[in-house]
């Protein structure tokens, strides 16, 4: 099981069960759990949505749209029932937090299922796990069960005469399925191709009723929004960015971890302390900021708050909270030759510009870094990431050129260094003493 | 729904709100390019070929999936869009072999179009493209996975448009293949639809496979002559040495009553055309028993003698004349007028489909009218008694479910077995095979309904605008019990054959006349046929084989109809008739008989053919076979050997030299009425005995039905609906040797009666799809 | 009888157990179809693979045809066609691996087990993929042993996981 991290700078919100047992719902009950859905099945829904609006928590899964007002697009009356689908298909790489609340916490995940449900109006939900992640999916199933036989579940939870039902489900292995609309079409058991937007799940989602999507993270710190307060949750963080996150600092620091930290926390500090400077005496090089889709940042751009307005502006993106750092030993061209692989071996495939540009991109970046470059593959790179960028059918295509698109401007230099045959710079095996 | 004001490119459009941008400026003439958008077919938004600028909105939109709004303003062809659908082609090329040298679509693809008219076609692309083997899915389905663009129509027109489903997407991303339903083979009815909607030469025909390209063929657009549906095939011709050679049969211009519906015999069963052992020379049976080839002169001379010295030693009564579900109005009109006019002969019948008269004098006795196939497209409600559409009528099954499926309309069923279409339907009344559907048409107005049919007929009766389709089985009293419980109500009923509706419309009947009039009681032929017509009822066709069998038929003359095969008529019980035959092969009806004619295939001649819903259309001559002749020219050249005068019989020619037409009149002295009517109507007078528009003058100057058609609309290439035929004079008809005399072809998809057998494609369909198969529905 | 009735009275091909637990999967949720993922995935773990006749059997609980499921199935990583070893070794070599010696690690499992990527050893016992992101990002490098995680690993560590499940047998 992977350890548990810690740092002074942590400011514990969804995390603060992390470690003491809450997967046991007893335990989960003992340090206030189901508090909050107590309170909120007493609450009028618009009552429950002006809270979540008044936290300022936006969508940790990446795009960071705000939870609120996502809410409060539901239409009030529909024809078909509403539903809420918690999307746990955590797959950017960077990306390993959605993890440890599944198994620390899963009774957070299903207690804030059950208040976005009160708010909108849904009686069904469906927590989405990765295939990869069984372990998991054991954990919370085992966790359901247990809170259906306490009543929290089913047809009168809590004795309020409501009903609430929840499954969990397992995916096989796709990561566009963690595009909200792929992610239906893959709960309703087709193809993981995304849908055409408008309608959007909010009017028009699974089984063709409103639904709300939201990221494990999102929903699991929805409870602790209405223990805590709304406000109290907002002034967390910073301005239009209220409370804390989950950051997974991985790659080329002393102390890899997950780290609950307030929006709006410098990265640079975010780097030297609590990730604890760079591993083996190297220097920085770059750092990822929110995952492989986001755009790369040198170190003389990485003195910004993190959070999704400031990352914005310094023109990465603060995505999905797993923060890459990479040091001066390693090379960008194949860094971002990796990166492209595994879009292309992501693509869904449905629309030309991201099913072939991902592969003409992956087999020129192979080239390339294999020594069989020409100057004007730099510029095809660059032509076709922003031939691909904004024109494709979802935001895959986009995930694949921006970052490109950054590895070839910021690091244009390195690429220059394997034209005419030359063996990579940084051709060596990595020093499995890091670890 | 109220319409929008817009911009396009600075013009000012308007629109119903809820249309989709795309549609909008397509129909304002503004081109927007697509691929995987297909009217009628769901969205995609996959190719992103149709971006365009949307003022206000931060990216470029696919045009397809924008409805208009009232004050957007949209720019299509900027310097933006442009690079858009550029990168876009030029990253389709990446992958896309350079195969335009030998693929099919070379000079009709649309990639080669798109890449032309955006200048993607210098590449940067220096990497191996993926590759994958051609496969073969079924005897005409070929797949090329390396051109395939991926715009998922053919998985669309299989699945929403067919209801056949067996077509998908498989594997992920630049894997991503179209995988027909049985891993390395289709199971399904093989109309080939997929092929004509690839706009790449993915899909290719196993007919048409590398032999020629589009531009070395004449294409003509003509009526198919298979089903009783009427589809418009275009037939690709080229030169060769015997004439002219068939290539291809496609619905590509999608312009005809048919749309975008084409099925496997439509498309791929015009090879009988080609084939090496059509009629090319008239036979003459010898004296040794042998047939032997003769000269066309030889052979008309001979049976015009042999019909004239039968006809005058045994009399018109012991003649009989077999006609054709596959030849034109024109032809079937002028045999039966040959034979009540010139033979004096009233035994004149045809393999009888389904049971015209009745269902057209059920018909003219009420108000209920004739539906069109193409009022099958948008009818609210829809009601099919009997049939199989899905395997007879292919085009109206298409037109059921593209209703149910665009319009949401309703389709009730009500049969003895569990019809594909009953997938489709809101309401299935299950029958018994026994009579059930006289049965069912006499508890129409009795009270003793089951609560099945109650309950069924509940939900017709609460449909305001209903159409009704009779299958084959349907006839005489049933069909008039239904017409007439239903008054307000559309009807159409379903016939086999291309010109199954003009062979009994043109009255190749020994008791009707042309439009259903009586014999008996006619004063409009009998004005225009001369002395030798007689309104005596003459014998049908069963009565015609047995006197044949007793020795007691001199002669019969057979045109485009295999009797012996149909009927199990004996062999030998010819040998005592004088037997011509006139037909493309060899059949088992004309390897018995004295002579034998070649005639021209409908895809060889020109003329008009009614569908089963009396839907008119145009035949255009499309292909020439050396050594066949029209059945037209054919029976004007044996009624000239017959000492007929030619001028009578077709009305061509003007003024006094070659026209004797003045004694047509009922007084001598009179002026010719048809050159009266000729004039009134605008139309010139034809030269040519031969000319089916002289004939076509005839049938639109005096059959009930055809009265009132528009020689322009035929003349353009289109359908028009023809009202049911309300002869004048007395309606009722004992009708009581119709109805057993009816036998339905239960041709289904690879099927299509003698003519069907030459059709070598339609065999190696039908092996490949010896049942079909029974699946469970998507889910 | 339709082949649709008879492959339903034809006896199941997974265990009586499974059987049951997909009974009961096609009614949890609104839609039949949205078992499809769940039951292909279990019998997988049941059979090892998505063999011709999981796929027949799927089709006719779920509803649909057999190429639907294809469809279906041919889309998602983790859903094979052909079996695999009993331990399936899949080694991450994404970009946070990648960092920690994800590459190299994937090098010395090909090497120790004597295979290539999706192969098995002759004795059935390993097999060894690469694999995009597991979700082990900040405990890299990483390995999915069917499914199991192991992390922070090191190719000394990574020799005891392999024959600690060698042992198992």
């Amino acid at each position: 099981m992977p350890n548990i991290s810690h740092h002074p700078d942590e400011v514990p919100v969804v995390s603060y069960r992390f470690g003491k047992g809450a997967a046991n719902i007893e335990t989960y009950l003992q340090l206030g759990g189901y508090e909050s859905v107590r309170k909120c099945v007493t609450m009028e829904p618009d009552a429950i949505v002006a809270e979540m609006k008044a936290s300022g928590l936006r969508g940790r899964g990446g795009a960071g749209f705000p939870t609120g007002m996502k809410w409060s697009f539901v239409p009030k009356q529909s024809a078909k029932p509403k539903y809420i689908l918690v999307n746990g298909d955590e797959s950017e790489p960077g990306t390993c937090k959605d993890r440890l609340i599944f198994e620390h916490d899963p009774h957070a995940v299903i207690e804030g299922v059950i208040i976005a449900g009160l708010a909108v109006g849904a009686q069904m939900g469906f927590i989405y796990l990765r295939g990869e992640y069984r372990y998991l999916l054991t954990i919370m199933e085992r966790a359901i069960a247990d809170a259906y036989a306490k009543g929290f579940l089913g047809k009168n939870i809590f004795g309020s005469g409501k009903e609430f039902e929840v499954i969990s489900h397992t995916g096989a292995g796709a990561y566009e399925v963690g595009e909200e609309s792929a992610l239906m079409e893959s709960l309703e058991g087709k193809r993981g191709i995304p849908r055409i937007r408008p309608p959007f799940p909010a009017v028009v989602g699974l089984y063709g009723g409103p639904t709300v999507i939201n990221n494990a993270e999102t929903i699991a710190t929805v409870p602790h929004v209405f223990r805590i307060g709304g406000a109290e949750y907002a002034k967390l963080g910073t301005e239009r960015n209220g409370g804390t996150r989950l950051f997974c600092l991985s790659g080329h620091v002393n102390n890899p971890g997950v780290y609950e930290l307030p929006m709006g926390y410098n990265l640079k500090k975010m780097v030297y302390e609590v990730g604890g400077g760079i591993a083996n005496g190297r220097k920085l090089k770059a750092v990822v900021p929110g995952g492989s889709s986001t755009p790369v940042l040198l170190p003389e751009e990485i003195d910004i708050g993190m959070d999704f307005d400031q990352v914005g502006k310094a023109g990465s993106m603060l995505g999905s909270g797993g923060v890459v750092i990479i040091d001066d030993q390693t090379c960008m061209v194949e860094f971002a030759l990796r990166t492209m692989k595994f879009y292309q071996h992501e693509s869904c495939g449905w629309c030309i510009p991201c099913r072939e540009g991902t592969d003409w991109l992956k087999k020129t970046l192979t080239r390339f870094h294999a020594g069989g470059g020409v100057e004007k593959d730099i510029d095809n790179i660059r032509y076709l990431s922003e031939n691909m960028l904004g024109r494709t059918f979802c935001p895959l295509g986009d995930a694949a050129a921006m970052p490109t698109i950054a590895f070839v401007k910021k690091f244009r230099h390195e690429f220059e260094a394997h034209l005419d045959g030359k063996p990579c710079p940084f051709a060596h095996a990595e020093d499995l003493a890091l670890a | 729904m109220p319409d929008v004001t817009f911009t396009v490119d600075g013009k000012q459009l308007t629109a119903p709100a809820g249309t989709l941008l795309i549609d909008a400026c397509r129909t304002a003439g503004i081109e927007i390019p697509a691929f995987c958008y297909y009217p009628g077919l769901s969205l995609q938004a996959a190719c992103r070929m149709c971006v365009v600028r949307i003022e206000k909105m931060p990216k470029l939109q696919t045009a397809c999936t924008t409805p208009v709004a009232e004050g957007m303003v949209v720019l299509s062809e900027t310097d933006e869009t442009k690079q858009a659908r550029k990168a876009t082609l030029e990253l389709l090329l990446g992958n896309h072999p350079l195969d335009c040298p030998v693929c099919d679509a070379g000079g009709e693809c649309e990639l080669q179009d798109m890449t032309f008219k955006y200048g993607a076609a210098e590449s940067k692309f220096v990497e191996i493209k993926q590759h994958r083997e051609e496969q073969q899915w079924s005897p005409v389905v070929f797949f090329d996975r390396p051109r395939c663009i991926l715009c998922y129509r053919c998985v669309r027109m299989c699945g929403e448009g067919m209801d056949v489903w067996a077509l998908g997407v498989q594997n992920r991303g630049v894997s991503s293949v179209i995988a027909p339903n049985r891993q390395d083979h289709l199971d399904c009815e093989e109309c080939g639809a997929c092929i004509d909607v690839c706009p790449v030469g993915a899909l290719t025909s196993g007919t048409y496979r590398y032999k020629t390209r589009p531009w070395e063929m004449n294409h003509v657009a003509t009526t198919c002559t298979h089903c009783g549906d009427g589809c418009k095939v275009t037939l690709g011709i080229r030169q060769d040495n015997e004439g002219t050679e068939v290539v291809r049969g496609d619905n590509r211009d999608k312009s005809g009553i048919n749309g975008d519906f084409l099925c496997a015999k439509g498309r791929f069963a015009f090879d009988y055309v080609n084939r090496d052992d059509r009629l090319t020379q008239p036979l003459v049976r010898q004296a040794n028993g042998e047939l032997e080839a003769v000269s066309w002169e030889h052979a008309i001379q001979f049976v015009g003698k042999k019909l004239t010295e039968i006809r005058n030693q045994r009399g018109g009564k012991s003649i009989g004349v077999i006609g054709s579900n596959r030849t034109t109005n024109e032809e079937n009109y002028l045999l039966q007028k040959f034979a009540r006019s010139i033979l004096g002969s009233n035994n004149i019948d045809h393999h009888r489909t389904a049971d015209f008269a009745a269902f057209a004098q059920a018909l003219a006795a009420g108000s209920a009218k004739a539906a069109s196939i193409r009022d099958f497209e948008a009818a609210p409600a829809m009601l099919v008694i009997g049939g199989d559409p899905t395997q007879q009528h292919p085009l109206l099954a298409w037109n059921i479910r593209t209703n149910i499926r665009l319009n949401n309309s309703r389709l009730y069923i009500a049969n003895s077995e569990k019809i594909k279409l009953h997938r489709q339907a809101k309401a299935f009344l299950d029958l018994p095979a026994q009579d059930g559907y006289s049965a069912f048409a006499k508890s129409l107005d009795s009270g003793s309904q089951n609560d099945a049919t109650k309950t069924f007929l509940e939900g017709l009766r609460a449909e305001a605008s209903l159409v009704i389709a009779f299958g084959p089985e349907l006839r005489d009293g049933t069909i008039a019990a239904i017409i007439a419980a239903f008054p307000e109500a559309k009807f159409a009923l379903l016939g086999d054959y291309s010109n199954s509706r003009g062979a009994a419309d043109m009255g190749l009947y020994p008791d009707l006349l042309p439009g259903y009039s009586p014999l008996s009681s006619d004063k409009v032929f009998a004005a225009e046929y001369g002395a030798a017509f007689s309104t005596t009822p003459g014998m049908n066709l069963i009565q015609m084989l047995d006197a044949a069998g007793r020795g007691d038929l001199g002669a019969l003359y057979i045109v485009g109809s295999n009797p012996v095969s149909r009927f199990n008529v004996p062999p030998d019980s010819l040998k005592n008739t004088f037997l011509i035959v006139q037909d493309l092969f060899l059949t088992e009806t004309a390897i018995l008989a004295d002579v034998v004619l070649p005639a021209a295939s409908a895809y060889e001649k020109s003329g008009t053919m009614t569908n089963t819903y009396g839907d008119l259309q145009l035949v255009k001559k499309g292909g020439d076979r050396a050594g066949t002749r029209s059945d037209l020219e054919i029976i004007v050249r044996i009624a000239a050997a017959m000492g007929a005068k030619v001028n009578s019989l077709v009305p061509y020619g003007k003024g006094v030299h070659s026209d004797l037409g003045q004694t047509r009149g009922a007084q001598s002295g009179e002026a010719d009425r048809h050159a009266v009517w000729l004039a009134a109507h605008n139309l010139e007078p034809r030269v040519s005995p031969f000319d089916p528009n002289a004939v076509l003058d005839e049938i639109h100057r005096l059959v009930p039905g055809y009265t009132e058609l528009s020689r322009l609309t035929l003349a353009a290439g289109n359908d028009q609906h023809l009202p049911s035929p309300n002869p004048t004079g007395l309606v009722q008809i004992d009708l009581g040797s119709h109805a057993g005399l009816i036998l339905p072809s239960g041709d289904g998809l690879f099927a299509s009666g003698t003519l069907g057998r030459y059709c070598t494609v339609l065999g190696e369909l039908a092996e490949a799809h010896p049942q079909p198969s029974e699946e469970t529905a998507s889910a | 009888m339709s082949p649709n009735e008879q492959n339903k009275s034809k006896a199941s091909i997974f265990s009586p157990e499974l059987a049951a637990r997909f009974d009961k999967l096609v009614t949890l949720y609104p839609v039949r179809r949205s078992a499809l993922i769940p039951m292909l995935l279990y019998a997988q773990d049941e059979v090892g693979y998505i063999s011709e006749a999981v796929i027949q059997e799927v089709a006719t609980r779920i509803g649909i045809f057999d190429l639907d499921v294809r469809n279906v199935l041919s889309y998602y990583s983790l859903l094979r066609t052909k079996p695999v070893g009993k331990y399936h070794v899949q080694v991450c070599t994404n970009i946070c691996c990648m960092l920690r010696g994800g590459n190299e690690l994937f090098e010395h499992c090909k090497q120790k087990l004597g295979v290539e990527n999706k192969q098995t050893t002759r004795d059935g016992l390993f097999s060894v993929e690469e694999v995009e992101c597991i979700g082990a990002c900040s405990w890299a490098p990483a390995v999915q042993v069917n499914y199991d995680f192991h992390e922070n690993l090191t190719t000394a560590a990574m020799d005891n996981v392999l024959e600690h499940y060698r042992s198992k047998g």
